[in-house]
């Protein structure tokens, strides 16, 4: 399925049906990453049993350097 | 002390995290300077980088109480959503919120600043706006439910130092919540200045980042707030325009 991730649109496999599934396809898993799934805040507690759908906007953001 | 919301850490000194030379530079300046509060910004990750080290991955997020900021937040609806990025990460509920107004000065805009402020208090937030020295600004803040206040010292990344401390010493005088000087700071001695008028603490960045050694010029800044600090609370004597000795003018030998 084709999602719109952080603007960008990405195809993936099927298969990866669900946000944790998803950071998994990238191995994000293990990062302290943030994830929005079209404009709702997503807690880490849903994201396994969250779905994904063709055409989602998805996302992903974390922590870098700033004042 | 310095208490913030329910917070209490003993480090006056927030510190950013941007635009160190490397990692490695960056955690020995953090470790010097003791301290306790660290601010970050939220960004879009790059997904197809899983691999890039991140700074905070190198920390023992036990000892730091992480300050995340809105910037990048034009209005006051993107940097409550910011925020609440921030805060889904579970590992912070602390917010610095930054709006800018002009992206030449890099100074806040004090309408969206003020409404963000409010916002975030409300959903639960401990709220520490950067502001300008704007000394009815400061009071708005504090009345809506702000947590501490940060007026700049002069424009973020400019190292010109405090520009005007009348309204800072106006700003303090006036607060029951801690007031942070923020932006602007260049040198220790701006810093133990900022400490000396009254601050709370000082939260600077570009000073020790853009040091020629950061990790120095982190030990120098730790040790002129604590001595600005320290200064402060002892209490200065008086200015007078002639000198007054200091030794006894009784007793003396002479005549």
């Amino acid at each position: 399925m084709e999602l719109i991730i952080n603007g960008e649109k990405i195809r993936i496999p099927e298969d990866e049906s669900t946000v944790a599934e998803l950071l998994q396809h990238f191995n994000l898993h293990h990062k302290v990453v943030i994830v929005e799934l079209n404009d709702e805040i997503l807690a880490k507690e849903n994201q396994s049993e969250t779905r994904l759908s063709n055409g989602d906007k998805v996302e992903i953001v974390h922590f870098v350097g700033g004042g | 002390m310095l208490k913030i919301g329910s917070y209490e850490f003993s480090s006056r000194l927030l510190l950013g995290t941007g635009k160190y030379p490397n990692f490695d530079v960056q955690k020995q300046s953090v470790e010097v300077s003791e301290t306790e509060i660290l601010t970050f910004a939220v960004r879009r990750m790059n997904i197809f980088e899983a691999t890039q080290p991140n700074f905070l991955e190198k920390l023992d997020l036990k000892k730091y109480t992480l300050l995340p900021n809105t910037a990048g937040a034009k209005t006051a609806k993107e940097a409550v959503r910011i925020a609440q990025l921030a805060k889904a990460s579970g590992l912070c509920d602390m917010i610095k919120v930054e709006v800018i107004g002009c992206q030449k000065t890099l100074l806040p805009d004090p309408i969206e600043t003020l409404k963000a402020a409010e916002e975030l208090v409300k959903l639960g937030f401990i709220v520490l706006p950067y502001t300008s020295d704007d000394v009815l600004l400061a009071k708005r803040l504090e009345e809506v439910g702000c947590h501490a206040i940060m007026p700049g010292a002069s424009p973020i990344g400019s190292g010109q130092g405090i520009i005007n401390p009348l309204n800072l010493r106006f700003i303090m005088e006036q607060s029951d919540v801690p007031v942070i000087v923020d932006a602007g700071i260049g040198t220790p001695s701006d810093a133990a200045i900022a400490m000396e008028l009254g601050a709370d603490g000082v939260l600077l960045n570009t000073a020790v980042s853009g040091a020629k050694d950061p990790i120095k010029m982190a030990k120098a800044m730790k040790l002129a707030i604590e001595a600005g600090r320290l200064g402060y609370e002892a209490g200065r004597i008086e200015k007078n325009e002639y000198a007054i000795a200091s030794s006894p003018v009784e007793g003396m030998s002479i005549g």
